[in-house]
């Protein structure tokens, strides 16, 4: 299976605790979903979380690694074909500015869950898709990454030059 | 002399009380425009730039590389003692700025990096987090009489309030003049954070951006000019 072009899903929970997620993603239904979209590799980076995921799939045939914590995400990310990520804006922006497919976990033990309006508000906007740790696997079945709209990303000049214009700063 | 230093009092306080109430509508009339006596636009305005954490930082960091470095010097980076990553974000972008100017030697001299006490960690209990509150109020009304910024740029979380507190306190006393601006962070769809909210009621930001314009919406008085990220 060597000339097999390989296909890496990436799933990251960032500095947070996000068992549920892991969990999730170490399921043999979630397993599944991601061989029949054609995934053959799985790296999980699962932060400060307990729960170890198994090295091993069902039938061996797709290949899972993971580790707690990387300064260099951003590789793990462009090397992905998938983004499975939790709901936080540094890993949300990271995923879309490299133009890759993502879906948002959204973590519901979280108290303040602020953070599920903006991947709500990005999967409206058909940027990526939004799940919870229960519907992940079904998610990944139903999804198609060629109705994702591509992120233009923002800027920041507009609010600087009305900073500018604040102090009579001529604009430039 | 009982009697007569006791009517001093009497009649001083009221006097007293009235000048600063006079003093505050001036300050709440004067908010939100620009600074009367702009002395620095020559040598550039303290800004003090409120690092959060993660997300908040890059958002921050985005306007700090928009900026017209020139027109905000020097710059004070702030950070919660506990969050190592933000200052040293924030020290690589200044270092990279100085290699850029190798022939202005002042460089690094134009960034100072400062670490604040925060008023509670996550999980921390309720009792104990009184005294550190007090502690990073203090802490925050002594970074702000220290650097006496004419500039604060912040986008929360709980660390900019204290010093937006002060910094207010410090305009309506008449020692010193900041224009703050709050950027609302783009995680905010459809209500604002605790510190956005506060910043917005009490009207203590001078300009209060937003990322979304059905937050604008919401909250009239803000600005939406758009995503940062």
């Amino acid at each position: 299976m060597g000339d097999r072009e390989r296909r890496t899903v990436f799933v990251t929970v960032g500095t947070t605790c996000f068992d549920a997620l892991v969990k999730a993603v170490d399921s043999p239904q979630v397993k599944e979903a991601l061989l029949e979209k054609g995934y053959t590799d799985l790296i999980i980076q699962m932060g400060r979380g307990t729960y170890v995921p198994s090295k091993v799939s069902g039938d061996g045939t797709l290949q899972v690694d993971y580790f707690t914590f990387s300064p260099s995400i951003a590789d793990y990310i462009r090397d992905a074909s998938l983004v499975i990520s939790h709901a936080g804006s540094g890993s949300i922006f990271e995923t879309l500015r490299h133009g890759k497919p993502l879906i948002v976990v959204v973590n519901e033990d979280l108290m303040d869950n602020h953070q599920s309006e903006l991947a709500e508000e990005l999967a409206t906007r058909k940027h990526l898709f939004c799940a919870s740790p229960q519907t992940l696997g079904e998610t990944i079945q139903e999804m198609d990454i060629e109705t994702l709209n591509p992120y233009v990303p923002g800027d920041a000049k507009p609010v600087v030059s009305l900073i500018n214009k604040f102090f009579g700063f001529p604009d430039d | 002399m009982g009697p007569d230093v006791s009517m001093a009092v009497c009649c001083a306080f009221p006097v007293l009380v009235s000048l600063l109430l006079i003093r505050f509508a001036y300050v709440m009339y004067h908010s939100g425009h620009m600074p009367s006596k702009l002395s620095a636009s020559a040598a550039g305005m303290r800004s003090l730039i409120v690092l959060g954490s993660g997300g908040h930082t890059a958002e921050m960091m985005n306007v700090v590389t928009t900026l017209q470095k020139d027109r905000f010097t020097p710059r004070y980076y702030v950070a919660a003692l506990t969050d190592n990553m933000s200052l040293q974000k924030a020290q690589v972008y200044e270092q990279s700025l100085v290699r850029v100017e190798v022939d202005k030697e002042e460089g690094v001299e134009n960034a100072q990096f400062v670490q604040i006490y925060r008023s509670r960690e996550v999980g921390q209990s309720y009792i104990t987090s009184i005294a550190t509150t007090l502690l990073a109020t203090s802490h925050a009304i002594w970074i702000i009489i220290r650097i006496r910024p004419q500039v604060i740029f912040c986008n929360g979380p709980g660390t900019c309030i204290p010093l937006c507190v002060s910094a207010f306190l410090l305009k309506v006393l008449g020692l010193g003049w900041s224009s703050i601006f709050y950027i609302e962070s783009i995680a905010r769809v459809k209500k604002l954070s605790l510190s956005g909210l506060l910043l917005y009621k009490l009207r203590i930001a001078d300009q209060f951006f937003v990322q979304w314009p059905q937050l604008q919406q919401k909250y009239p008085r803000a600005c939406y000019a758009g995503r940062l990220m």
